[in-house]
């Protein structure tokens, strides 16, 4: 395709993130980018105070972060977005995503998957771009393409094969599957089949955590919730009625859409009256955001400042990834009608190579190191797949288990019995 | 949403069912195979093209020729406007539909399968189910609901629901379940021509079974009657009820129970709203005892609806009490050994049958 945007047949309107009407004067930017601004869109240039949009609140601010970077590197002496340990962390992880997703691959075409598998190649810059900026309290809540998500949380690529084998030592003892993991260790709280569905959960994580800090007193209680999703949930109405309460009650969360342009043989523009997601942002009252999410390092930027944003009580924000996704839905998709073109141009912006790119020329690090990580994190998968091929099959007495946390109802008590069983518990006007 | 099953992988993995027939198929020329997804397929083009009022809507059913191929070469025939793709919006176009079922239209509403038809289920219910009654007969709404229903092949609790209990207990709604090529045809032609809304719930696994239909089958104007189940096997000892996928495995069993000595009679319900009472009592009445058999949850399910039927209608001719088999009473587990056990299996159907009519067998499976 010719445009930079390389979206097939999308004729009538050219892409753009920045709208001409939100756009304020333009600056002359001398051009010459770093290499790993990867996008080859020219991009808009946006005023100097564009730092500050950034900061201001609510009123429709709206625009491609990308040029945030950009104007940091030419207004001062090149300083870099990273230092060595972070890039190696961010590297790291994504190289652990894209990996444990080949993987994945492999051992469902051996047949040691089964059922409904959809990876996550392509997209790593976002769940590294953003998890790896969360503490441990903080709450992320993901769709059914969840394996990323988690192993960027921190649950161990262990459980997360073994929960992917269907055995007992998954993170979900093999109840749960691809599509549902849980780990409550990590609060990583789903995996949900329906798309949409994790939107409002994800809310009502961040109200519990507003909640905690006013209601409950607990003033250290600051913790933000991610809501990741793909571009087809933008148009259920679940999402609406989220980003309306979130602003309203100015709850501590990032939604963040991975618009892969893709929803199963879907294509974003042919189901979307307005394909420009940001743009809903500040129709409810909060700001939207644009970013290539493609390159870990504008992610990781545009991230930083909605969590503080969230984290300070300013409220939500509303967070547009333009991403890829390497591999077809699920492993069961034929995928046959994405333009060959388009995979080809966002097979070529990879964000670990890109990544890779910027360590090496920034002297951050050298091959030899990153062949290392390579290599270590082979092996680290290795070791999963083997433990959870080892593991055994959950055992027929767990089939009837969590139907319930308290099948005998009322509840369990402080000391750990359940209430009914207590002899105190019927003096008062409940009748066991 | 959700990804599509390679169904070459499980049709080969399921036996055909009649083994007799398959024989007689390659002397007879009457009966030709067809698998459930052709039928749907066929059935879906012949309304289309007889009626132009019928369109289909859902979420891939049309570049993407069906997320498990129902509609495949709907779009090439019929165009856009009558083959909708829409966007994740189940709640949206439910209600859509239903409002252009108000003014005449047939559409025929795809859910992907049919746990996401709870995104949905206020319209199916709330407007399209009751608006006959609550308008005094102005409203009618000859809207079609469809799609894979039931436990797939790993696919984890949120994919794995039977809504036959759910939907069958609504009046103003029909619900039906075919099993076989023939049944799938015939319901679905006569659920597109009905003036009601009908919920027609069909099963993933059952899309790549092949099962011999005669020519009056392939005919155009071919229509099955709701309301009236189908005697799959005639019997003499044991009447064993079954919907959807689970109409295979109680035919297994009674092959199995044969050998045993018991003659077990199946009946295919077909219907489960309006559900063929009298069917179901005659065959008790003939037999004297009762298995029924359901892939859903157990309370509230379709098989106790049957049982309190029979126990209503038919009480003094049981000779043993009602089997009912029905999934676990637990979310559909992810490894594939609980999956198993959460799921009605052969051997299970077996046990009943054989308890029904009071041979010694164990209650549970062993591990």
């Amino acid at each position: 395709m010719a445009t930079a945007f390389s979206v097939p047949k999308f004729a009538a309107q050219p892409f753009n993130p920045i709208s001409p009407t939100s756009q304020q004067k333009p600056l002359i930017f001398p051009t010459a980018a770093s290499p790993f601004l990867g996008s080859t869109r020219k991009l808009l240039h946006l005023s100097s105070s564009s730092q500050l949009n950034l900061r201001r609140r609510s009123s429709g601010s709206v625009f491609a972060v990308s040029d945030i970077v950009k104007e940091k590197k030419s207004t001062s002496i090149p300083s870099l977005l990273i230092t060595k340990e972070e890039g190696l962390e961010l590297y790291e992880d994504m190289v652990l995503g894209r990996a444990f997703e080949d993987m994945c691959a492999q051992m469902y075409y051996r047949g040691k998957m089964f059922g409904f598998v959809h990876l996550y190649n392509g997209q790593e810059a976002i769940s590294t771009g953003f998890i790896k900026l969360l503490k441990q309290q903080d709450s992320v809540v993901s769709t059914y393409r969840d394996h990323v998500h988690a192993l960027s949380k921190g649950v161990p690529a262990r459980a997360v094969m073994s929960e992917l084998f269907g055995k007992t030592t998954g993170c979900c003892r093999g109840q749960g599957g691809s599509m549902h993991m849980f780990s409550s260790e990590h609060n990583l709280i789903g995996g949900f089949a329906f798309i949409g569905e994790g939107i409002p959960v994800a809310t009502g994580a961040a109200f519990s955590s507003k909640y905690r800090r006013e209601v409950l007193k607990e003033a250290d209680c600051d913790h933000v919730t991610l809501a990741f999703f793909g571009d087809g949930t933008c148009n259920n109405g679940q999402f609406f009625e989220c980003l309306n309460m979130a602003a309203l009650w100015k709850l501590p969360i990032v939604f963040v859409v991975e618009n892969n342009l893709w929803a199963i043989g879907m294509s974003h523009l042919r189901a979307t009256s307005d394909p420009q997601i940001y743009k809903k942002g500040p129709a409810f009252g909060m700001p939207g955001v644009h970013v290539d999410g493609m390159d870990v390092l504008k992610v990781r930027e545009v991230a930083k400042e909605a969590i503080a944003r969230a984290r300070r009580g300013e409220g939500p924000t509303l967070v547009e990834c333009e991403t890829y996704r390497f591999r077809g839905h699920s492993l069961a998709d034929p995928d046959e009608l994405r333009d060959p073109t388009e995979k080809a141009h966002y097979a070529a912006r990879d964000p670990i190579t890109a990544l890779k790119k910027y360590l090496i020329e920034n002297n951050l690090s050298g091959e030899a190191e990153l062949k290392a990580i390579d290599k270590k994190i082979d092996e680290l998968l290795e070791d999963a797949v083997e433990f959870a091929d080892e593991s055994p099959l959950p055992p027929r007495s767990q089939l009837l288990e969590n139907v319930f946390a308290d099948p005998k109802g009322f509840g369990i008590g402080p000391d750990g019995r359940y209430r009914c069983e207590d002899p105190k518990f019927t003096e008062g006007t409940a009748h066991v | 949403m959700l990804g599509v099953v390679r169904q070459k992988m499980l049709g080969q993995s399921l036996p055909k069912i009649r083994p007799a027939v398959s024989v007689l198929r390659s002397y007879s020329s009457a009966a030709k195979q067809m698998t459930v997804r052709d039928a749907l397929n066929s059935a879906l083009d012949e309304e289309m093209s007889a009626d132009p009022k019928v369109f289909l809507m859902g979420e891939e059913v049309g570049e993407y020729q069906g997320a498990y191929k129902i509609s495949k070469g709907l779009l090439e025939k019929y165009g856009p406007e009558r083959v909708r793709d829409t966007p994740i919006t189940e709640a949206g176009f439910a209600g859509i539909g239903v409002g252009a079922a108000y003014y005449g239209l047939k559409p025929v509403v795809e859910f992907m399968t049919f746990n996401f038809s709870m995104q949905a289920i206020d319209h199916i219910i709330n407007s399209a189910a009751k608006s006959n009654y609550m308008s005094a007969g102005q409203m009618s709404v000859p809207i079609v609901f469809r799609g894979p229903n039931g436990a797939a092949a790993g696919v984890g609790a949120q994919h794995s629901q039977c809504y036959a209990a759910w939907y069958a207990s609504c009046p103003g709604l029909k619900v039906l379940t075919p099993y076989s090529s023939e049944d799938a045809r015939g319901l679905l032609k006569a659920a597109i021509r009905d003036p009601d809304p009908v919920v027609f719930l069909e099963n993933e696994l059952l899309y790549g079974e092949s099962f011999p239909v005669s020519d009056e089958v392939l005919d155009s104007s071919f229509c099955l009657p709701i309301g009236k189940a189908k005697i799959e096997r005639v019997g003499r000892d044991v009447t064993i009820t079954a919907f959807s996928r689970m109409v295979g495995h109680a035919l297994k069993a009674a092959e199995i129970l044969e050998k045993d000595g018991i003659d077990a009679e199946v009946i295919n319900l077909r219907s489960i709203r309006p559900l063929d009472r009298s069917t179901i009592n005659a065959s008790v009445r003939k037999t004297n005892r009762l298995v029924t058999v359901e892939e859903g949850f157990p309370q509230h399910g379709v098989g106790a609806e049957i049982c309190a039927s029979v126990v209503e209608e038919s009480f003094a001719y049981l000779d043993a009490p009602v089997e009912r088999i029905a999934g676990a009473d637990i979310p559909m587990p992810y490894a594939a050994n609980l999956e198993r056990l959460a799921v009605p299996q052969v051997e299970d159907i077996v046990r009943a049958a054989k308890r029904a009519c009071y041979r010694s067998v164990p209650l549970a499976a062993a591990a």
